[in-house]
């Protein structure tokens, strides 16, 4: 055997660890069919992107005998109105695929991290024209002492998304929604969204 | 909203009421201050910070609906008196509710409502912070997740505050006016009863006072590096948690409510 072949454990995995562990419960589930049926469902406030590829789905299990499906969401953030919405539309999405006696389970623990989103769905926020979060450091958490305790420090200048130049400016922490902040970019001019690191 | 996972409450049966009463408690503060948050949609200074705000409100009021959830679930499972979260948010009276005094004041100016949440946002995030080790699996859950976005909130408020207090001498001055007549209303933030007592003796509750030093010192350096000076009192206007509240509370209560108590059941 020629030993310069790449084997699979020689590869360094680029997901993170809580995107490998997400992975591996659906990689290792025997509902492999529900999965990929609920692949269709896409987040109410952005429409391109599936509530797997946003972190949003969780599980998804069948009672072997009484058949009922039961699906696990996390909610984005405590207040998202799309919460309800989402569990409405996988609701309608199964019974319209033959599974009549299904439930939603919402789930706050794990909380719901932007390191959730799959590589997909982070080429796909952009492709959108939403910039996607970019990991910040927490200014000495826990120490609290001082300005700054438990605040966010401002992540690496956001590229982009249309032109992908670094020179932009935060015009506010709020976005159209909780989970973006309004950017503007200084090279073409545009204003876009950034989904937030959380 | 779908049913929140159940998490089994290892917890003496007596302490029951209590938890349900502490729950409501966090819920309380949570909505007034949302509620008050909401009053700034539309009024807000320009766009963005309209649109900061009304976040800002919606954060509190999904906090909130974890906090009345997991009352509601204790209510339920324990108790048996089966509440749901519309009971608890519009069936209660004034004098149930057990918010904080200093959440209940109206929005004021800009300033006053950026003080207060600069004074609220750096408390909410030792409060969360030790809220996650209860060994109640519920509010340490809310919590986990709920300190994020306290934390989102402390950085701006912060932001605000430096903006406000080293900016212009008008800013200043309403400013440090707010934060001055805001600080009455700070001790009773670090103080607990014989209910919370009670609950933080098997874990489940925070005491406050084990942060108030802490508290303390990340005011002074914000305030400080805002050219603003930490309020010198002794005054300490309590009441909130016993259910004795200013005239603010039942004016905000009567249009938070007036629709569910005269169309009671309606659903929209």
């Amino acid at each position: 055997m020629n030993p310069h072949t790449v084997q699979p454990q020689d590869y360094i995995s680029l997901l993170t660890q809580a995107q490998q562990q997400r992975q591996q419960i659906r990689d290792n589930s025997p509902c492999q069919t529900l999965w990929d049926l609920l692949d269709a469902i896409k987040d109410p406030e952005i429409p391109v992107v599936s509530i797997w590829d946003l972190g949003i789905l969780q599980g998804v299990e069948q009672d072997s005998v009484t058949k009922q499906v039961t699906v696990t969401i996390t909610p984005t953030y405590s207040g998202c109105p799309a919460v309800e919405m989402i569990g409405d539309d996988i609701k309608a999405l199964l019974q319209a695929s033959g599974y009549q006696d299904c439930q939603i389970k919402t789930a706050l623990a794990p909380a719901w991290t932007t390191d959730w989103i799959t590589p997909a769905g982070r080429s796909q926020l952009q492709q959108f024209g939403i910039a996607p979060p970019i990991p910040c450091v927490h200014s000495r958490e826990g120490q609290g002492q001082g300005q700054g305790q438990g605040g966010e420090q401002e992540p690496v200048a956001i590229a982009c998304p249309q032109c992908g130049s670094r020179e932009t400016i935060k015009v506010s922490e709020f976005g159209s929604t909780a989970c973006k902040a309004a950017y503007r970019c200084d090279g073409c001019g545009e204003s876009f969204d950034y989904f937030k690191h959380f | 909203m779908p049913q929140t996972e159940k998490t089994a409450v290892t917890l003496d049966p007596s302490m029951a009421d209590g938890l349900m009463s502490y729950t409501l408690r966090l819920a309380d503060d949570a909505l007034v201050l949302g509620h008050r948050l909401s009053e700034w949609v539309s009024n807000g200074p320009f766009l963005e910070e309209d649109i900061a705000l009304a976040n800002t409100a919606l954060d509190y009021i999904g906090r909130a609906r974890m906090f009345y959830g997991h009352a509601a679930q204790i209510s339920t499972d324990m108790l048996a008196c089966q509440k749901t979260e519309d009971d608890l948010v519009y069936l209660r009276n004034e004098r149930e509710y057990q918010n904080h005094l200093i959440v209940e004041f109206p929005i004021g100016d800009f300033a006053f409502t950026m003080a207060r949440q600069l004074l609220i946002d750096t408390y909410s995030v030792h409060y969360l912070d030790a809220l996650k080790k209860s060994a109640d699996p519920t509010l340490a859950a809310i919590a986990e997740k709920a300190i994020k976005e306290s934390r989102y909130h402390l950085r701006r408020s912060q932001d605000w505050i430096l903006r406000l207090g080293d900016g212009t001498d008008e800013s200043h001055r309403r400013v440090q006016t707010a934060i001055n007549e805001l600080w009455d209303y700070i001790e009773a933030l670090f103080e607990v009863d014989a209910l919370e007592l009670g609950l933080i003796e098997q874990g489940i509750a925070v005491n406050p006072a084990a942060f108030k030093a802490t508290w303390l010192a990340d005011i002074t350096a914000s305030l400080e590096q805002a050219t603003l000076s930490v309020p010198t009192t002794d005054n300490a206007i309590r009441g909130g948690r016993q259910g004795y509240h200013t005239e603010n509370l039942g004016h905000l209560l009567t249009e938070l409510q007036f629709v569910h108590r005269s169309y009671p059941d309606c659903q929209w």
